[in-house]
């Protein structure tokens, strides 16, 4: 994988000498807090509701073992011996204390980390597939591409103080697992008539307040006009945005204000005059980049040991069926490692589960490691014939937890247990969710599901998207949870329809329950997933067992 | 105009990011319950004031429902009833440490 060139380690220990005095500055007094928060959001240093936050950028989700050990030695040095993997492929720790961060960020620059443009209204980290490289689907590595976005946008001048923050997602397979629609700016590798690789470029995707599926701006862009089209998309955006609304400040508002044509026009006038100043300086460090990303050297080796524990061994086979996913080398497996056992806080990990897993990818994983958005932790390449020895580890280790893309694989962000932001809480709606269908065994028959859940309307947890979404919000000071039905967050990306009133705290597991139920009730067969049926009969019966004495609730 | 209801002035600290409210004394604590409760608007206001030129010691300083209880202040809203004692997914913070 890339390692860091001369100009990134320079970079950011230069940065973490420039934050360790302005730190110091801060607690001799030197720096109010007005002037001290912009610099410590730069360098991805929050305040939340208990404690400071470190939000450390985990770039499109690859960690190498060195880098997972180094993150579990800063859980246990400064923080509670636990980390939280985010929706956004970040790694964050909830309790830092403010001159303990310098030494936490100089540990990060140790192998090649950093929590630079992690807030702040900048590009934020490139977000990719999980699956990168590994993928059976895949046309090809996003990886290089996202790298190469990273290096070009890290203390990009031009774009420091944009409206508003923005993200990029970039996926190599038409199988879109990186949510690309919903993001600022969503790539899609794809080939054109003559076989030449591309880019499908969409534009004003997210979520939030006003979520919104991207427009697509070019079906097909050529590979070496990237970075002067998204430095387009950005300059036009730099420019239009509204400064005066925070609400309406992302590029999907801009987008809707401006019309589809009349921007398209604008970032294609700006690209006409952008190309002709990138020389291929980029595609010569594209080159170079793509050297980095080299597949591993595959074993050859027989599979017959997984052929024989798949059929003698009926919990590795439950886990073989859900966590395992197709590679392009078909005697190799990829591997994800839920952090979503159930009643456990979704995407959490301790200090002695993080080496667990840099022990696995060293030992069996081509020393590569993945986060993905939807929490989990992904071995990319594991030779079949390992598997039985890594779902082994992985149960010591509480993490063999077979339920990936079932009802318990929940996104949840922190929520009020963490965030100031947050209007309800997230986690123990997940952890309840997830406890009560394990007692009712339930989870394997139910099949694909994907709930995702948010604590407030910014829409971390990506609930617009999950097939159940689900919203926490502050009603007239208790906490209240709203309900969307039939949200994808893949390729045919669909934001999902608001089932009606919202739940209290003690009544939303019950709910969830009821559209289970009905969902069971009304499927054609086990072949058909809740988001088939749901397309299939629409809101109604759902809603119907939602609200079964629907007129003696009062509206939310 | 609504009529006004008691308050506590609560921050976090700067060094440790912990959440703290202002006594009577002038003190930060970490106890909700020893807060000052304020129940004049003006003085509350003076109070806050008080708080944010404290800009060296904490950060953030807002007014925050609260009420009368048993062993003092007791916050009135679920949000300052977390910080009362930390997150509901792990036994730590405040709950853990001031037991």
């Amino acid at each position: 994988m890339y390692s860091y060139s001369e100009f990134d380690e320079a970079f950011v220990r230069a940065r973490v000498a420039q934050f360790t005095q302005q730190v110091a500055r801060r607690i001799d007094g030197s720096l109010t807090e007005d002037e001290f928060r912009p610099l410590r959001l730069m360098n991805g240093l929050y305040l939340q509701l208990h404690a400071y936050m470190l939000r450390v950028a985990i770039p499109y989700g690859t960690l190498n073992p060195r880098q997972m050990r180094q993150l579990a030695h800063i859980a246990q040095t400064w923080d509670k011996g636990y980390g939280h993997f985010t929706t956004r492929q970040n790694i964050q720790f909830n309790w830092p204390k403010l001159p303990d961060v310098p030494r936490m960020l100089a540990a990060l620059a140790d192998v090649g980390m950093h929590a630079i443009q992690t807030s702040g209204n900048c590009v934020r980290n490139v977000t990719s597939d999980h699956f990168a490289a590994a993928a059976a689907d895949e046309i090809e590595d996003p990886r290089p591409y996202a790298e190469l976005l990273r290096q070009w946008s890290t203390d990009h001048p031009e774009f420091q103080f944009l409206p508003r923050k923005f993200k990029i997602a970039i996926t190599g397979a038409p199988n879109d697992r990186a949510v690309t629609a919903a993001h600022d700016i969503g790539l899609r590798i794809v080939k054109n008539a003559a076989g030449e690789t591309g880019f499908q470029v969409l534009v004003g995707g997210g979520l939030g307040r006003t979520p919104m599926v991207a427009m697509t701006v070019r079906d097909f862009l050529p590979v070496e006009d990237l970075l002067p089209y998204v430095e387009a998309v950005l300059s036009v955006y730099n420019t239009l945005g509204r400064r005066d609304n925070k609400y309406k400040a992302r590029i999907k508002i801009t987008l809707h204000e401006t019309g589809k044509e009349a921007i398209t026009e604008m970032i294609e006038a700006r690209f006409a005059e952008l190309r002709p100043l990138f020389g291929g300086n980029d595609q010569a460090l594209l080159a170079d980049i793509r050297a980095a990303f080299a597949p591993p050297a595959f074993r050859n080796a027989p599979v017959d040991a997984y052929d024989a524990f798949y059929k003698a061994d009926p919990v590795f086979r439950a886990w073989a069926d859900t966590n395992l996913a197709a590679h392009r080398n078909d005697q190799y497996a990829i591997v994800t490692i839920s952090l979503k056992a159930h009643g456990q806080t979704p995407g959490d990990a301790t200090a002695d589960q993080m080496r667990v897993m840099a022990d696995l990818a060293e030992r069996y994983g081509h020393d590569e490691l993945r986060v993905s958005h939807e929490q989990n932790v992904i071995l990319p390449h594991v030779h079949k014939s390992d598997l039985p020895a890594v779902h082994a580890a992985l149960m010591q280790a509480g993490l063999g937890t077979a339920n990936v893309g079932l009802i318990s694989d929940i996104i949840a962000c922190p929520g009020m247990d963490y965030c100031a932001l947050a209007t309800a809480r997230a986690i123990p709606v997940a952890q309840e969710i997830a406890s009560r269908f394990n007692d009712l065994k339930l989870e394997h028959d139910v099949g694909p599901l994907k709930i995702k859940i948010s604590g407030c309307i910014n829409a971390c947890g990506h609930h617009h998207v999950g097939h159940i979404g689900i919203l926490g919000l502050d009603r007239a000071g208790v906490e209240n949870y709203q309900i969307t039905l039939g949200g994808d967050g893949t390729e045919d990306a669909v934001i999902g329809e608001r089932a009606g009133p919202g739940f209290a705290y003690d009544e939303i597991v019950p709910a969830i329950e009821r559209i289970v139920a009905a969902y069971l009730a009304l499927r054609e067969g086990p072949e058909e997933t809740f988001l088939q049926a749901y397309r299939r009969v629409g809101l109604p019966p759902f809603k119907a067992a939602l609200y079964p004495a629907e007129g003696t609730r009062d509206a939310a | 105009m609504a009529r006004f209801t008691p308050k506590v002035v609560t921050a976090n600290a700067l060094i440790e990011g912990d959440v703290v409210y202002l006594t009577a004394d002038n003190r930060w604590t970490r106890r909700h319950d020893e807060a000052e409760l304020i129940a004049d608007e003006a003085q509350a206001q003076m109070r806050l004031a008080h708080a944010v030129a404290q800009g060296n010691i904490v950060v953030g300083a807002y007014l925050a429902d609260a009420q009368t209880g048993q062993a003092g202040p007791e916050p009135t809203h679920f949000r300052e009833v977390f910080r009362t004692r930390g997150p509901s997914n792990y036994f730590l913070g405040k709950q853990a440490e001031l037991i």
